[in-house]
């Protein structure tokens, strides 16, 4: 059902946990079938510096998680702000239709956690 | 290979194999021929209906031979709501259903008939008390499962029927989780139609049949020829009853030593798994399929659990939303009062006799990592469900 690369991400995923002083959080729950990805960022200069996740949702949401986070960091924001639901699925080399939405997890989760960031104001 | 989804299917056993093999080659014949070789395909469909009928304690004229379980669940509901619709248009039927049952429910209530669902207990029991009250002057039928596959809870059937009665309400039960797995007795029961499948006791599939009391109308699902009395048309997968029939007398003849086998494993597996914490056990502790051991393990979801199993060669089921091909929480652990939330960490293990003593310790070794791993992965597992705003409260009084 899954590709190689995919399952590699959900065996190994990177980026898994919180960030403590994260400079956005951003979580969103996935309305298809209720599961949960809360992604963190750390930001410098308009760059994205790190990024961590924590998912409750299958084997695709958490791969997507580990893939999203990874795409993220080195981005500056705008660049990530346009990270798609499609491209994290072509890095994972593709995914199942019906677990498509749990890629729009990881982009609306991102999206949020950017949003967070320029309503704290914080930049650095 | 360690598995453990014995009520997705069984392995064919090897004897039944060999029993059926001659029915693919030499023994081809059509039942309805009167020629030697059509009239030994008929004698072996004749003897694998004694044995179907031994198995449950009813006379072979009253098992009809069908495709699955599913068919066989189709034809009892359909097939006797039609036959009793001038008497009346009502069905109760129960959420803990197989969708088999659901479905031909619905479907029926696209025609005009009227059907109640009615919700368990927390541990998946229907009451007979609850069937009492909705009965009503035009119900004619009860369907509800002698087990469900998902939890294991087994249902009072003989006192729903006892109920039943009273008020001239046929029943039927939905016995593919059962039969073969405990000891089934139509004729104690009291059921007027109970369904069951052969691969759910090592036969092929393909195979299943409808016990049907003597004198009970329905009407067929198949119009065509005479096979099956008339009750089902379309010649015979003699093939699939000749196995059914030699997984039937091989159930019946080892039903004490399986069922010890598969209990004594469960009964480890469900210790082991119990002390971990936040997993609960779902369904009836005590009045359970003997080799059922179902879960829900709080702050995960289940599929992930079954990808990280698969990786150790262990194989199990779930019933999270995540893993259903509709993307939606288990509605029979719903129906029990199980938040949504919860029932994604639901988690499955069906044993069988093929399972070993070290099946379960590789079980045991496993599931505390996996459930460590993925819980670490978790934004709920440090703070517990709080962080979801719109949680649902559970049903009052549940274990969760
Ligand atoms: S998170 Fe539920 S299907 Fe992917």
């Amino acid at each position: 059902m899954y590709s190689k690369k995919l399952m590699d991400h959900f065996t190994n995923p990177r980026n898994v946990g919180e960030i403590a002083d994260a400079d956005g959080v951003g979580m969103e729950g996935n309305p298809t079938c209720g599961d949960t990805m809360k992604i963190f960022i750390k930001v410098k200069d308009d760059i994205i510096t790190d990024a961590k996740f924590q998912t409750f949702g299958c084997g695709a949401a958490i791969a997507v998680s580990s893939m999203i986070t990874e795409m993220a960091k080195g981005k500056t924001l705008t660049e990530a702000l346009s990270i798609t639901k499609e491209s994290v699925a072509d890095a994972l080399d593709g995914m199942p239709p019906q677990k498509m939405h749990c890629s729009n997890l990881g982009s609306d989760a991102l999206r949020k956690a950017i949003e967070d960031y320029h309503a704290k104001g914080t930049q650095k | 290979m360690r598995y453990f989804d014995h009520v997705a299917t069984n392995p064919l056993n090897p004897e039944v194999f060999n029993a059926m093999l001659p029915y693919f080659k030499e023994e081809f014949g059509n039942p309805l021929s009167v020629y030697g070789l059509g009239q030994s395909a008929k004698q072996a469909i004749e003897d694998a209906r004694v044995k179907v009928a031994a198995l449950v304690n009813c006379k072979a004229q009253e098992i009809t031979f069908t495709s699955s379980g599913a068919e066989s669940n189709n034809m009892a509901i359909r097939g006797i709501a039609m036959a009793r619709r001038k008497e009346g248009n009502h069905i109760i039927v129960s959420r803990v259903e197989h969708h088999s049952v659901l479905n031909s429910a619905r479907a029926l209530e696209k025609e005009d008939f009227v059907v109640t669902y009615l919700v368990p207990d927390k541990f998946g029991m229907v009451s007979p008390a609850d069937i009492k009250k909705a009965i009503n002057k035009d119900t004619i039928l009860i369907s509800i499962t002698h087990a469900s596959s998902e939890i294991g809870t087994i249902e009072p059937i003989a006192e729903i029927v006892k109920t039943a009665k009273e008020h001239n309400v046929a029943v039927h039960a939905d016995g593919v989780a059962t039969t073969g797995n405990i000891p089934i007795d139509v004729m104690q029961l009291g059921v007027d139609a109970y369904s069951l499948s052969a691969h759910q006791f090592y036969g092929p599939k393909g195979a299943g049949a409808l016990y049907l009391k003597r004198g009970q109308r329905i009407l067929p699902l198949i119009y065509g020829g005479i096979q099956e009395n008339g009750r089902r048309a379309g010649t015979e997968n003699v093939p699939a009853i000749v196995g059914m029939g030699k997984a039937a007398e091989m159930a019946k003849a080892e039903l004490p030593t399986r069922m010890a086998h598969v209990k004594k494993l469960r009964d480890k597996l469900i210790d082991g798994l119990t002390k971990i914490e936040k997993v609960h056990l779902t369904g009836h502790p005590d009045n359970r399929l003997p080799g059922h051991a179902s879960f829900v393990v709080e702050y995960i979801e289940g599929e992930g659990m079954l990808l990280m199993l698969e990786a150790n060669d262990i194989y199990s089921a779930s019933g999270s939303a995540c893993t259903s091909k509709a993307l939606k929480a288990s509605p029979i652990l719903l129906s029990m009062g199980y938040s949504s939330s919860v029932t994604h960490g639901s988690i499955v293990f069906s044993l069988g006799i093929d399972n070993t003593e070290e099946d379960i310790d590789q079980v045991l070794e496993h599931m505390p990592k996996i459930i460590k791993r993925l819980r670490e992965m978790s934004p709920f597992a440090k703070e517990g469900w709080g962080a979801i705003d719109d949680l649902e409260e559970s049903k009052e009084g549940n274990h969760v």
